[in-house]
């Protein structure tokens, strides 16, 4: 269900930044179904692991208040060609996905 | 009686030495996967700094930086970027003051990770974006206001 991508650039500080769009609807719980007037349960990623080489070097807490389809980017320092960065998300209902990339 | 005293005075002093040690313990949790649920439970910013960062004095920095748009013409796209020279920073959190969860995201990390942090995210209404950065035990801050046309929160 989930598609996560992940791209990897070269920075103006001669690290890298890593972007990464997962596929998700976000859901705040504070949204009502127009038709029958219901909530629309909460449904959102909660946090985002990224790791370098297998050591995770920075996480991300999201909360509903993050948009749909979050992107989110980071900056990773000292990473040299042929690491491969990897990102793991989780959401509020236990699902998650993940991505891995090599740094060229 | 003294030795009495003595004792009850030590018996505080170990658990003010726990208590110390739990905060220096913090910084190696950091990345242990835990979602912050008091922080974005907290209804107003200064429960949810408190409930992420725990007590830390705030200073206004330049040494951080927010890239946002003026105005967004649509509240559940606000494009946000906050960047730091501060090479010590341990955590980033973005914090929309009139947001019905004013505690929106945060990005905890390692030294390897460098100062930057990029989200898109919602916004319910005109509101200041505050950002933190907390680096050598402060909470460096930056904010900008964002003129919201409509609101991306409930639709």
């Amino acid at each position: 269900m989930a598609t996560t991508k992940m791209k990897i650039k070269k920075n103006k500080a001669g690290g890298h930044d890593v972007m990464v769009l997962a596929k998700h609807p976000m859901e705040t719980g504070l949204r009502k179904n127009k038709k029958t007037g219901e909530k629309i349960p909460a449904h959102f990623i909660q946090t985002m692991e990224f790791a370098l080489n297998g050591t995770v070097v920075a996480q991300a807490n999201l909360g509903a208040g993050v948009s749909k389809n979050p992107l989110i980017g980071i900056a990773i320092a000292g990473a040299s060609s042929g690491d491969t960065v990897s990102v793991n998300w989780i959401d509020n209902k236990g699902e998650g996905d993940s991505a891995e990339k090599a740094v060229k | 009686m003294k030795r009495r005293i003595f004792l009850k005075g030590s018996l505080a002093a170990g658990t003010v030495a726990v208590a110390a040690g739990a905060g220096l313990l913090a910084p190696a949790r950091v990345l242990a996967a835990t979602w912050p649920e008091a922080a974005f439970a907290a209804k107003t910013e200064a429960d949810a700094l408190r409930a992420f960062f725990g007590d830390a004095a705030v200073v206004d920095s330049d040494k951080v930086s927010l890239k946002a748009p003026l105005q967004a013409e649509n509240g559940a796209y606000v494009p946000i970027k906050v960047m730091t020279s501060l090479t010590d920073a341990e955590a980033i959190a973005v914090v929309v003051e009139k947001n019905p969860v004013p505690y929106v995201t945060s990005l905890q990390m390692t030294v390897v990770a460098g100062g930057m942090y990029s989200a898109r995210i919602k916004m319910a209404q005109t509101s200041p974006v505050n950002c933190y950065v907390k680096a050598g035990g402060k909470l460096h801050k930056v904010s900008q206001e964002i003129k919201v046309t409509i609101g991306g929160c409930g639709g």
